[in-house]
C-alpha cells in the first residue's frame, strides 16, 4: 500500500552534505505494523518525517527516491495536495507529548482541527467524533477534556490525546516516531498495548519507529535495522531475533538487559555488552561498510567495499560481507 | 480571582500613593517657584510683593502642609487653582485630555497593527530580502528620534503637498480629526511599532521551531493557520507586556510630537506647566498619567492571562 523506492533525504549543512537518509526502499502493507529501529542519529525520524514532507527545508531536502501512497507518488505532490494527504492519508504521533501538543488551545480544539481541516462536516458532527476518539484512546471523562488544555494533563493522557488526533480521521498509516521514549514504563506499555487495539480496531498501517528493540519484539510484523542512514537489514520479527544477520543487530541485541535469565535462577550472564564506538559522523563516512569500525567481523573487504543488500533467507534481508560467518557464531 | 484582584487593587493605591510623594517632592526640588518667575521676567524683587504671592498660593506653608492640603483636596475632587490662568486646574486638563487620548490610542494602534502583522512576515521569511528591508526599517525606527522624524514628516509634507497637516481645535468631523491626528501619530508610533515587529519576529522565530507548529503541519493546516493561529497565539505573549510598558514611554513621545505638530495635548501643556513651576498643574497632570499607566498595567496582566491559559490568578 506504501511504497518507498531509494529515498534520499540530504541536510545541506555549513559541515556539508550530510546524506541522513541514503538510498532506502521498504514497503508496508496495510493493517501491518514495521517497526524501523537503529540509535540516535541513524536517520529513522528523518524518513519519518520525509514521507509526511515535514522537513525544514533548508537544510533538509529530499533529493531522490519516491513514496508512493496506493500508487500516487506523494513527493511530487504539490503543497495544497500534500496538505489534504497529512492528517487525513498519513499521520504521525511525536515523541514529546511534552511539547507536541499546542499550550495555548484546548484539547478538544485541536483533536477538532484535524477534522474540520479534512472535511468532517457540522460542528455537532465535530464536536461528536472528538469526544468519540478520546473516548477511543482511553481519556476518562472526555466531555469535560475537551475544554481542557495540554498543561492540565500527565505526559501519558497527552501522547493519548496525540494519538486522538492522528487518528481522528482514520488514516491509512500511521507514523509513531518514538511515541513512548518519553513516557514512564509503566505508561509506556499501556500506550503500545493502545495503540496496537486501535490498529487492529481500525486496520490503520503502523510505522513504528523506535530505538527499543523490547518494543519492537511487542508490536512489530516486520522490522527494518538502519545505521548511518541505510538499511542494513530487513526481516520477519520472528526471524530478525531468532538470526540476526547483521552485526550490528546482533549488538543491539546483546545490549539489551535480560531479566529472564536470572528469573531462572541461573546466574547472570556477565556484563552487558555494548557496541563499542560510535556512530560515524553521516558528512565523514568511512569508505566500504560503515559498520565496520565497530564492527568485530571486520575484514579488508568490508574496509573497501560497501556490501550489496541482498535477501540471504527467504524474506530476510541485509548488508553484511559475513551474514554466513553470524549464523555460525554463538551467541553469547 | 476576587482576592487577587483586591490584592492587586491595593498594591496600586500603594503604587499610586508612593508617586504622588515622588512627584510633589521633586517638583519642589526644582529650583525656583512661580514667583521666582515672575519677578525674574520682571527684572527686579519685590521681596514683600513676593512673600505676599507666595501666601497667596500656599507655597509659604510646610512642605508637608502642602502635600496634605493637596490630597485632602484630591479626594473631594478639587484639584486646587492653576497658577498661571488661576481657572480650576480641573477645567484646564479635562478639555485637553480627550485630544491627547485619541493620539495615543492611534499610536499605539499604529505600532500593534503594523509591528505585529510584520513581525510575523519577518520571522516566517526569515533571512529572505523582505526580512532583511523589514528588520532594517525597524532598526531606524528604534534609531531615529521621533520629534526629529515628525519634523521630517512636515518638511516632506510641505515640499510634496505644499500643505502642512495642521491640527484644529474643532475640527469638521470625527474623521478629518482622526485623519489630522494619524500623520503625528505616525511619528510617535513608528518608534513602537518597530520594537513590537523586532520582538513579534524574535517571539515567533522561537515558537516555529517547537514541536507543536509541527504537530499542527502534520495534521494538514495550512501555512497562514499555521503561522496565525498556532504560533502567534504562542508568540503574541512576551509582545503584550512590551505594549503595556510603551503605553507608559508613549507620554514622553507625546510631549515633542504635541510640541512639534502644535497639538493642544496634555503632553504639551504640560511642560508649559513645568516652566511656570505651575504646581497644581504638574502634579495633578503626572498623577492622572500615573494613574493611568497603573491601569494598563493591570489590563496587560489580565489579558495576559486570558491568553495564556498556563496563568491563573489565584492563591
Amino acid at each position: 500500500m506504501l511504497e518507498v523506492h531509494n529515498l534520499q533525504t540530504y541536510f545541506y549543512t555549513r559541515a556539508g552534505l550530510v546524506k541522513a537518509v541514503d538510498g532506502v526502499s521498504f514497503s508496508l502493507w496495510s493493517g501491518e505494523t514495521l517497526a524501523i529501529v537503529g540509535e540516535s542519529g541513524c536517520g529513522k525520524s528523518v524518513t519519518a518525517l520525509s514521507l509526511m514532507r515535514l522537513l525544514a527545508d533548508p537544510p533538509g531536502r529530499i533529493v531522490g527516491g519516491a513514496v508512493r501512497l496506493d500508487g500516487r507518488d506523494l513527493l511530487g505532490l504539490n503543497a495544497a495536495a500534500m496538505r489534504q494527504v497529512r492528517g487525513k492519508d498519513v499521520s504521525m504521533v511525536f515523541q514529546e507529548p511534552m511539547t507536541s501538543l499546542n499550550p495555548v488551545m484546548t484539547i478538544g480544539r485541536q483533536i477538532g482541527e484535524a477534522l474540520m481541516l479534512h472535511g468532517a462536516g457540522s460542528r455537532e458532527g465535530v464536536r461528536d467524533r472528538t469526544l468519540e476518539m478520546l473516548r477511543l484512546v482511553g481519556i476518562p471523562e472526555p466531555a469535560q477534556r475537551v475544554r481542557e488544555y495540554p498543561h492540565q494533563l500527565s505526559g501519558g493522557m497527552r501522547q493519548r490525546a496525540m494519538i486522538a488526533i492522528a487518528l481522528a480521521c482514520n488514516p491509512k498509516v500511521l507514523i509513531a516516531d518514538e511515541p513512548t521514549s518519553a513516557l514512564d514504563v509503566t505508561i509506556q506499555a499501556q500506550i503500545l498495548e493502545l495503540m496496537a487495539n486501535l490498529q487492529r480496531k481500525l486496520g490503520t498501517a503502523m510505522i513504528l519507529i523506535t530505538h527499543d528493540l523490547g518494543v519492537v519484539a511487542e508490536t512489530a510484523d516486520r522490522v527494518i535495522v538502519m545505521y548511518a542512514g541505510r538499511k542494513v537489514e530487513e526481516a520477519a520479527v520472528d526471524e530478525l531475533f531468532a538470526r540476526p544477520l547483521h552485526p550490528y543487530t546482533r549488538g543491539l541485541m546483546r545490549s539489551i538487559p535480560r531479566f529472564a535469565v536470572m528469573r531462572n535462577g541461573v546466574a547472570p550472564a556477565g556484563r552487558l555488552q555494548e557496541i563499542p564506538g560510535m556512530v560515524p559522523a553521516l558528512s565523514a563516512l568511512p569508505t566500504g561498510c560503515a559498520f565496520a569500525p565497530r564492527c568485530a567481523f571486520a575484514s579488508d573487504i568490508c574496509r573497501r567495499d560497501y556490501p550489496r543488500y541482498e535477501e540471504k533467507r527467504a524474506g530476510h534481508w541485509s548488508a553484511c560481507w559475513h551474514s554466513d560467518r553470524l549464523v555460525g557464531a554463538a551467541d553469547g | 480571582m476576587g482576592a487577587y484582584l483586591v490584592r492587586r487593587f491595593l498594591l496600586m493605591v500603594l503604587t499610586l500613593f508612593g508617586m504622588s510623594v515622588l512627584i510633589f517632592v521633586m517638583l519642589r526640588l526644582v529650583p525656583g517657584n512661580i514667583t521666582d518667575i515672575i519677578f525674574d521676567s520682571a527684572g527686579f524683587v519685590n521681596p514683600a510683593k513676593k512673600a505676599a504671592i507666595e501666601r497667596q498660593l500656599g507655597l509659604d506653608q510646610p512642605i508637608v502642609t502642602q502635600y496634605i492640603t493637596w490630597m485632602a483636596g484630591l479626594a473631594r475632587g478639587d484639584l486646587g487653582y492653576a497658577f498661571v490662568s488661576e481657572k480650576p486646574a480641573l477645567d484646564e486638563i479635562l478639555p485637553r485630555i480627550p485630544v491627547t487620548a485619541k493620539l495615543a490610542v492611534l499610536a499605539l494602534a499604529f505600532s500593534v497593527l503594523f509591528g505585529v502583522p510584520l513581525g510575523v512576515i519577518s520571522a516566517v521569511r526569515q533571512n529572505t530580502g523582505l526580512d532583511y528591508v523589514l528588520r532594517v526599517v525597524s532598526l531606524s525606527g528604534l534609531s531615529l528620534p521621533s520629534f526629529w522624524l515628525g519634523l521630517l514628516i512636515l518638511m516632506a509634507c510641505v515640499h510634496w503637498f505644499g500643505w502642512i497637516p495642521i491640527y484644529r481645535s474643532s475640527p469638521d468631523n470625527f474623521w478629518q480629526e482622526i485623519a489630522l491626528l494619524s500623520i503625528p501619530a505616525a511619528a510617535v508610533g513608528f518608534r513602537s511599532s518597530a520594537l513590537v515587529m523586532r520582538l513579534t519576529r524574535s517571539s515567533m522565530l522561537e515558537v516555529l521551531r517547537q514541536d507543536y507548529i509541527r504537530t499542527a503541519r502534520a495534521k494538514g493546516a495550512s501555512e497562514p493557520s499555521v503561522n496565525y493561529d498556532h504560533a502567534l497565539r504562542n508568540a503574541v505573549l512576551p509582545v503584550v507586556t512590551v505594549i503595556g510598558i510603551e503605553a507608559a514611554f508613549l507620554v514622553g513621545g507625546l510631549i515633542v510630537t504635541e510640541t512639534v505638530f502644535n497639538i493642544p495635548g496634555v503632553a504639551r501643556f504640560l511642560v508649559e506647566a513645568i516652566r511656570w513651576r505651575d504646581y497644581p498643574i504638574v502634579q495633578n497632570l503626572v498623577m492622572f498619567i500615573a494613574i493611568i499607566v497603573v491601569m494598563v498595567n493591570f489590563i496587560v496582566d489580565m489579558a495576559y492571562a486570558a491568553l495564556d491559559p498556563r496563568i491563573k490568578y489565584e492563591e
